[in-house]
């Protein structure tokens, strides 16, 4: 038998070659591709490289242009010019034209999505330019061309009914193999009408555990690895094959409170349940990251994040007061009672962000302090929508993203004005409302910013808890990584491999 | 022949009760399907009513159950598993891709714990209670208790990240095949050694196997013409049961190893509420341990000696 062990031996050490002699730049993340459809796997193909949209954000989340060079509205506000880029190439080797655009926007619009919730009534190929007409003035629209859904491909990329089939992109990197659900390869493209790519090759691939992303990274052979969570973090900090790099992001983690519950309609209960929550603790101890929440908006929203505002503040014994104040009693088990009601709440989450249950089983504690009682209902996070929907839901622990579109007064616009699935929720505030209209129109400016972060502050329809940070190992002799805050991409045609 | 026609009809049985199984466990789980599949298609930051309508509106959920049920087992017989609701493939064209994945890494999976288990078992078995013996005992029962998901990572933080031999997740290459093969290779590895030493030790105390020796064979020759047969046939027999522990090893290793397999496949599905997916892995699955014991069944036929007398 002995024989038989040691070929297998030799089989493990020689089937083991140098493993990270190659000019491929390997990236990790959680995502996984469910096909060629620009509406539901585009995401994944704008990061990489592959696809590109209408207009572009800076970090700073100023609109740049991308395929479109420039962009104007008419005197009403209900007609926006774009001008095309010249001399842009699909991977198939056609032409970007007005027409091909036209095309993917019309089909992007008819598809769920942030378009879809646009005023456009209409996309039309003009003489080098497509002119986007719209029922009521939309400021923001550029920002919502940004989206990885609002990607342009070629015509060859849809089926009849509009179904993404293959993805003929515009960007730095062409398609090779598209293996669904979990890679894909690519390499530069040679046409490609901006600087092109110091990086011949990139490949993507979904790994689902965050055990097995934290020791691809630790194991060097994976160069980019996204969604790591707190404890993996700390330990690739000790690690030497890699360096972990770390941006704050437009993502909150918030509770979504269902302010038409009998026990939370009061803004005074929601306020009680904000000032129980330990912020710093929070951050520092689960999330590992330097600071809690103040407020709605992190800084790195820019215009929406108001440093006058009034901190969200931790005092347990004021949320008591406060909670005292609305009629309620502790029982014998220190739990709150009114008129024989006890307050008790389900708080629901969902696990693909792995921060969330451990987040909720901190709030079970820090509630229970003040009286509160806590079932936690960690399950789909589709039953946050659907519990909004059909009003089922107490609290919900969410992250919100207010990057999807590069303007936030998209989310606020959803959220808030007056309810939506990921914000407000039993709540009427028709100030906001006109408020975040106003700014949507772009009549609105920086007194209206202010004037909605400080409703949310007082009236707390939802309670921030902390602002994200992205974090993603990158492997040592990977120069030049930048991370976007913005969550748009993963920068690789800038990065260089060291030799 | 009667075999395989009692075989046919249990297998047209599984198809029609994990079909309607998993119909039912599907339907009666709580939470709104268009919800669950519209998170699967567009991810948490997209999924909102206005998606779960345009899903309810577009497969038309929501319907009576029992047409859809028979719809489902009409589109069967035509062989048609219907398309996947979650990314809008065909559901056959989905699972052969993955089928395919599954079967290569259960197949070395399979062959490597054959290469571990068995000769180590019949060694033991040739001297029963001797130190090999009792050194595999404790080591086969301490393998078989640490749950694959363990097993996976400490190999992963053994081979990958401290030696850096081999690659710790990916799929495409042949190195790729090693970690999560070794990882379910052991487990079964564990007892399949068991069984070749017990059936070994059993075979060995038996008078025929002591004539063998009596009548002037060599130990070599005992055991090859008169040992390896007898053993195999429990060892077989036992394989086919180790299916069940293949295809639950699969679900986990696939996910800890960024495998594309039927057991990957069938998590997110059922995830996501995409029925047709469910049906049609479990179909897969069951027909497949019906297969894998026919074939033992005649494979087993063939070798035992006893019958083949």
């Amino acid at each position: 038998m002995r024989p038989i062990l040691a070929l297998a031996a030799a089989t493990l050490i020689a089937a083991a070659p140098p493993l990270f002699a190659d000019d491929t730049l390997d990236v990790i993340a959680q995502f996984e591709i469910q096909s060629a459809e620009p509406s539901t796997s585009g995401y994944i193909f704008t990061r990489m490289g592959v696809a590109e949209t209408l207009t572009n954000a800076d970090p700073q989340g100023a609109i740049i242009p991308g395929l479109a060079t420039e962009w104007s509205t008419s005197g009403d506000g209900l007609a926006w010019t774009f001008a095309v880029r010249n001399g842009v190439t699909f991977h198939d080797g056609t032409a970007m034209t007005a027409e091909a655009i036209a095309n993917a926007l019309n089909i992007a619009r008819a598809k769920p999505g942030p378009l879809a919730k646009t005023p456009v009534t209409g996309v039309e190929p003009g003489d080098e330019t497509v002119v986007i007409t719209l029922s009521e003035p939309f400021a923001a629209l550029p920002a919502y061309l940004a989206h990885y859904s609002a990607q342009i491909l070629a015509p060859a990329a849809y089926a009849a009914d509009g179904a993404g089939v293959e993805v003929i992109g515009t960007g730095p990197y062409r398609i090779t193999d598209l293996a669904p659900p979990l890679s894909l390869k690519a390499v530069a493209f040679a046409d490609y009408w901006g600087t092109a790519p110091n990086v011949p090759k990139v490949s993507y691939a979904a790994v689902s555990r965050v055990e097995t992303r934290a020791l691809m990274a630790e194991s060097g052979e994976a160069d980019f690895v996204f969604g790591l969570d707190p404890a993996s973090v700390a330990r690739l900090g000790m690690s030497d094959a890699a360096t972990v790099h770390s941006v704050a992001i437009p993502r909150t983690l918030m509770i979504k409170v269902n302010a038409g519950h009998p026990a939370l309609s009061a803004p005074e209960a929601r306020q009680a349940l904000s000032l129980a929550i330990d912020r710093e603790g929070i951050a520092r101890d689960v999330l590992r990251y330097p600071e809690g929440a103040t407020q709605l908006f992190p800084p790195s929203v820019g215009d929406w994040h108001d440093d006058s505002l009034t901190p969200l503040a931790y005092d347990s014994e004021a949320a008591k007061a406060l909670l005292s104040g609305l009629g309620w009693t502790a029982g014998s088990d220190g739990i709150l009672t009114r008129e024989g009601e006890r307050l008790a709440l389900t708080l629901t989450t969902y696990p693909d962000r792995p921060e969330l249950p451990l987040v909720a089983a901190v709030l079970e504690q820090q509630f229970r302090a003040i009286g509160v009682e806590l079932t936690i209902d960690t399950t789909n996070s589709s039953e946050i929508t659907s519990r909004h929907a059909d009003g089922s839901l107490d609290l919900g622990l969410i992250a919100r993203n207010f990057g999807l579109i590069p303007d936030p007064v998209g989310t606020v616009l959803s959220d808030y004005a007056p309810t939506g699935d990921w914000g407000a929720m039993g709540w009427q505030n028709d100030e906001i409302v006109e408020l975040a209209r106003s700014v949507g129109r772009g009549d609105g400016g920086d007194e209206e910013r202010a004037r909605i972060a400080a409703i949310l502050q007082t009236e707390l329809p939802i309670i921030p808890i902390a602002w994200y940070r992205q974090t993603l190992a990158v492997a040592k002799g990977v120069e030049g990584t930048v991370i976007d805050p913005w969550e748009r991409t993963f920068g690789l045609p800038d990065l260089k491999l060291a030799q | 022949m009667k075999t395989l026609v009692t075989r046919g009809i249990q297998a047209l049985m599984v198809a029609v009760l994990i079909g309607a199984a998993t119909f039912a466990m599907m339907r009666s789980l709580p939470g709104d399907a268009a919800y669950r599949i519209a998170a699967g298609r567009y991810g948490y930051d997209n999924v909102d009513s206005a998606a779960a309508d345009a899903v309810r509106d577009e497969l038309g959920l929501g319907g009576p159950a029992l047409p859809a049920f028979l719809t489902w087992l009409g589109d069967l017989l035509r062989l048609d598993f219907g398309t996947s609701l979650v990314t809008g493939q065909p559901v056959i064209a989905e699972i052969g891709h993955q089928l395919g994945a599954s079967l290569a890494l259960a197949a070395v999976a399979v062959l490597l714990s054959l290469l571990i288990g068995p000769p180590l078992g019949i060694i033991a078995g040739l001297r029963p209670g001797g130190a090999l013996d009792r050194v595999l005992l404790v080591v086969s029962t301490g393998l078989k208790a640490v749950p694959q998901f363990l097993m996976a990572l400490i190999l992963i933080l053994v081979l990958s990240v401290q030696f850096r031999l081999l690659p710790a997740a990916g799929h495409g290459e042949a190195r790729h095949f090693i970690l999560p093969a070794l990882a379910l290779a052991l487990g079964l590895a564990a007892v399949n050694a068991r069984i070749a030493r017990d059936a070994m030790a059993r075979i060995g105390a038996m008078p025929f196997y002591s004539f063998a020796r009596w009548k002037g064979l060599s130990p070599r020759q005992t055991l090859l013409r008169h040992g390896l047969r007898n053993v195999s046939v429990p060892l077989l027999t036992y394989l086919g049961l180790q299916f069940v522990t293949l295809v639950e090893g699969v679900v986990v290793v696939e996910a800890v190893f960024g495998w594309p397999g039927i057991g990957h496949a069938l998590v997110h599905a059922i995830f996501s509420r995409d029925v047709p997916m469910v049906q049609g892995t479990a179909l897969f699955l069951g027909l497949s341990f019906v297969l894998i014991n026919a074939v033992i069944d005649l494979v087993t036929a063939r070798i035992d000696p006893r019958r083949a007398a």
